[in-house]
């Protein structure tokens, strides 16, 4: 097929998919907060309001936005732009699959791989400080100042031990390619563990995986690290003085942000789309399992309800996953479907890791933001490059 | 120092701001996530260090010690629930301990540990509201609605004793508004049960957290002879290591036959008012059991026929009480003439009420030594020289209301 029509579609696919999952994603967040916090979270819009990200997709269109009179009107409105559309950038690199064959067009489940994958993404995340410090400035309000400036701040700082520790990986595979990165990965080390980057000989990973992870938390502004929209010091940091659709562009981008970094430390520290255990051992039936089993529990629970409503709903519940379990058995889906499941599981693993911080941590101190970023995370991560490097130097290969 | 003349806490940072051309004025508040309520703090900022902060009171103000004048005693009751969104019982305590005074009342025993029982879950319940702003302002989201869960249940109990969940004046002038409801002491004992686990919990997500100790500990610090000087009273008092509780100083209401601990600390931060904070919600859990183990029987309120209202019964079938109920009603009670300076222990720490008589059934002045007033006095001095996020975890730690500081 014509590559530009290829492109085109991959784009339109992986487009449509992540501003879904970017909504859900946030629906996904306010359940699993609430239910930290022993509330129910959103619950009126559809079914366990699942209707709910629609629903403040359209509130937040149809609001009015505001530019307020004493803005620097050029900046202002480029700065949500800008951080919206850095944030969904940077999906374009990453792999969710090995090269598949459908329709007897043969393609790479990415958008695509480019040879210095790992530098585009590191260049894209730099530019989003942009996005906030224009903010924040050309917001002329002094909390919005604050937060832009803390941002920046921040973002510059924790970009040094995040560039540092994804060196690691880079290191042993050879490439920064993406794809060759997650190519690296295949296969079982020391007979039971995949050979994925934080367990790979000679050098695993493990310290360089915690340290981009908190090194991440830090790029995503998110809790305990989200001091640049701290609600309770700087109202809402440098996002205070936007509204409608300009609001709905950061928060965009907040959640587009967590969502790479997610897909980036699967990519390069889990193992990208490989499985947990290789095929020989049958991780191909994994998935299937798992939806029978899930299938099974609401099934069971259709037939024993707690509540009247529950008869009815569940069971269809439980025939939906039973589908999806058999889908995963369809000898041509597999291809692309397995790939893509272990690839989400990883990467909504870390994606409940981070809610999970954010329903339990307190927040840092501007000051201590700071020290732990180039006292500790910096020297760490030097040390782990270094006696990473050491390593590769002397028994890889 | 600045021009006398100028009152206005903005004029006053504006002049010293412009002085120094890398300095900023911010004005926190009166609306603003963190300064729970109406309060304004003008902050002089130079980068992120606070140089200056002066707190502006007044937007709640709502004339309520002057309010005390136009209303007969038993009615000003109300009005002491308004003060203090969170500590309601212990003002209406207060208040009625004064009144009690000046008319020579002999409260029965049951009464006053009933009112003992009470003022302590209001001391859960102010506390629990304190831990859950105090983890939210430091960024700490969950444990805010984990204390409202046992807040809640405190209210139920509160609308069981008094059919109203916040402003109860269920202590009155003379004893208690109602008899205690049937199953209170299920109850209470219920909630007193589950409690100490409850704080454990609590426990379990702060106190080690090193997170919550960095953002805690040092912060906010103030020498203990300016806190004094300040007049500020308290658990933000005994974290700075003086055993000052009115409950053991000067005891009232029979609190000299509960046995407890005044927990203290000296270390004076954030920190040490958190674990100050957290050992009084034990203390108060152990009071609240003693109270309820060892409740006597007997009435529940005082024998006063000429200030307290005659039950429905007797009104209907003696000729005294009839003529009591159409006088209390109609005119009130007169309280003999003088004055008498009440102080309890509030949550907050030494709540006051002043009240004067000229004989007659209104008070001819009610004066309150609120808390909260003394204690926001502390802000500056905690603030002055730290930064942004300091003033918030501070702000927090006074634990003031603004009702409390305005009244």
């Amino acid at each position: 097929m014509d590559f530009f029509v290829l492109s085109v579609l991959k784009a339109l696919v992986v487009a449509g998919a992540l501003m879904t999952s970017l909504a859900y994603l946030q629906w996904v967040e306010r359940k699993v907060i609430a239910h930290i916090q022993l509330r129910l979270g959103p619950y009126r819009v559809g079914p366990h309001g699942l209707l709910q990200p629609l629903a403040d997709v359209i509130k937040l269109a149809t609001k009015e936005g505001i530019v307020p009179s004493h803005v620097n009107k050029p900046f202002y409105l480029l700065a949500p732009f800008l951080a919206v559309s850095l944030a969904l950038t940077s999906i374009a690199v990453i792999p969710f699959g090995p090269e598949i064959e459908a329709f007897g067009v043969r393609t790479y489940m990415q958008l695509t791989d480019i040879n210095i994958g790992v530098l585009f993404l590191l260049a894209i995340s730099s530019l989003s400080v942009y996005a906030v410090t224009f903010a924040g400035w050309a917001s002329n309000n002094k909390y919005s100042l604050l937060g832009g400036l803390r941002a920046a701040a921040q973002m510059i700082s924790y970009e040094l031990p995040l560039a540092i520790a994804l060196a690691g990986p880079l290191l042993i595979a050879g490439s920064l390619s993406l794809r060759e990165i997650v190519e690296a990965q295949q296969g079982v080390t020391l007979g039971i563990l995949p050979r994925w980057m934080i367990f790979q000989p000679p050098a695993p990973q493990i310290f360089g995986f915690v340290i981009f992870l908190i090194a991440a938390f830090a790029e995503t502004n998110r809790v305990p690290f989200d001091l640049p929209e701290a609600e309770n010091e700087l109202v809402a940091g440098f996002h205070t003085e936007y509204s409608s659709l300009k609001f709905a562009s950061f928060f965009m981008a907040e959640y587009a942000n967590m969502i790479t970094m997610t897909a980036i430390t699967t990519t390069l520290f889990l193992g990208g789309w490989l499985p947990l255990f290789p095929a020989e051992y049958g991780s191909n039936f994994v998935p299937s399992i798992l939806f029978a089993l899930l299938a099974a529990a609401a099934l069971y629970h259709g037939l024993h309800p707690a509540r009247r409503k529950d008869r009815f709903s569940l069971p269809v519940v439980a025939l939906l996953l039973a589908a999806a379990a058999a889908l995963f058995l369809i000898p041509i889906v597999q291809t692309f479907l397995l790939p893509l499941f272990w690839f989400l599981a990883k990467a909504g693993a870390l994606m409940f890791l981070f809610i999970w911080v954010r329903g339990t941590m307190p927040r840092f101190r501007y000051d201590q933001l700071m020290s732990f970023a180039w006292k500790f995370m910096f020297p760490a991560a030097a040390v782990n490059l270094f006696a990473s490097a050491l390593l590769v130097a002397l028994f890889a290969r | 120092m600045s021009d006398p003349s100028i009152t206005d806490p903005a004029a006053i940072v504006e002049a010293s701001a412009s002085a120094h051309p890398r300095r900023m004025t911010l004005n926190m508040g009166p609306q603003h996530p963190s300064t729970h309520g109406v309060l304004r703090v003008v902050v002089e900022l130079e980068g992120e260090t606070v140089r200056r902060a002066i707190p502006d009171i007044g937007f709640l103000h709502t004339g309520i010690e002057k309010q005390f004048e136009a209303l007969d005693y038993q009615q000003g009751v109300t009005l002491t629930d308004r003060v203090d969104y969170l500590a309601n019982l212990s003002n209406n305590l207060c208040y009625a301990l004064a009144v009690e005074k000046l008319l020579g009342l002999e409260i029965p025993p049951r009464a006053q540990w009933m009112r003992v029982l009470l003022v302590e879950l209001t001391r859960l319940n102010s506390h629990l509201v304190w831990l859950g702003t105090q983890a939210l302002d430091i960024g700490a989201m969950s444990v805010f609605l984990y204390c409202f869960r046992e807040r809640e249940d405190l209210l139920r109990i509160f609308e069981m004793f008094s059919g109203q969940r916040m402003m109860t004046s269920y202590i009155r002038i003379g004893g208690l508004a109602l008899e205690p409801p049937r199953g209170w002491q299920e109850a209470v004992s219920r909630f007193i049960k589950a409690f100490p686990s409850n704080v454990d919990q609590y426990e379990d997500l702060l106190t080690k957290n090193p997170i919550w100790l960095r953002r805690t500990r040092g912060v906010g610090h103030v020498p203990l002879d300016v806190l004094v000087d300040l007049g500020v009273t308290g658990p933000v008092l005994r974290a700075c290591g003086l055993n000052w509780d009115i409950r053991k100083t000067e005891p009232y209401s029979s609190y000299e036959k509960f046995d407890f601990e005044v927990p203290t600390r000296t270390e004076g931060d954030v920190y040490a008012r958190y674990q100050v904070r957290l050992a009084e919600m034990r203390q108060s859990a152990r009071i609240v059991e003693q109270a309820l183990a060892g409740m006597p029987e007997g009435a529940w309120r005082a024998d006063a026929p000429h200030v307290l209202l005659p039950d429905r019964e007797k009104m209907k079938t003696q000729m005294e009480a009839l003529i009591y109920h159409f006088k209390i009603v109609t005119e009130g009670f007169g309280v003999p003439a003088g004055e008498y300076y009440q102080a309890i222990e509030s949550p907050r720490g030494e709540l006051a009420y002043y009240v004067v008589s000229d004989g007659t059934a209104k008070p001819y002045r009610v004066f309150m030594r609120t808390p909260s007033f003394g204690n926001l006095q502390a802000l500056p001095a905690m603030t002055e020289g730290r930064l942004v996020a300091d003033t918030i975890a501070s702000m927090g730690s006074l634990d003031f209301v603004l009702g409390d500081v305005d009244r």
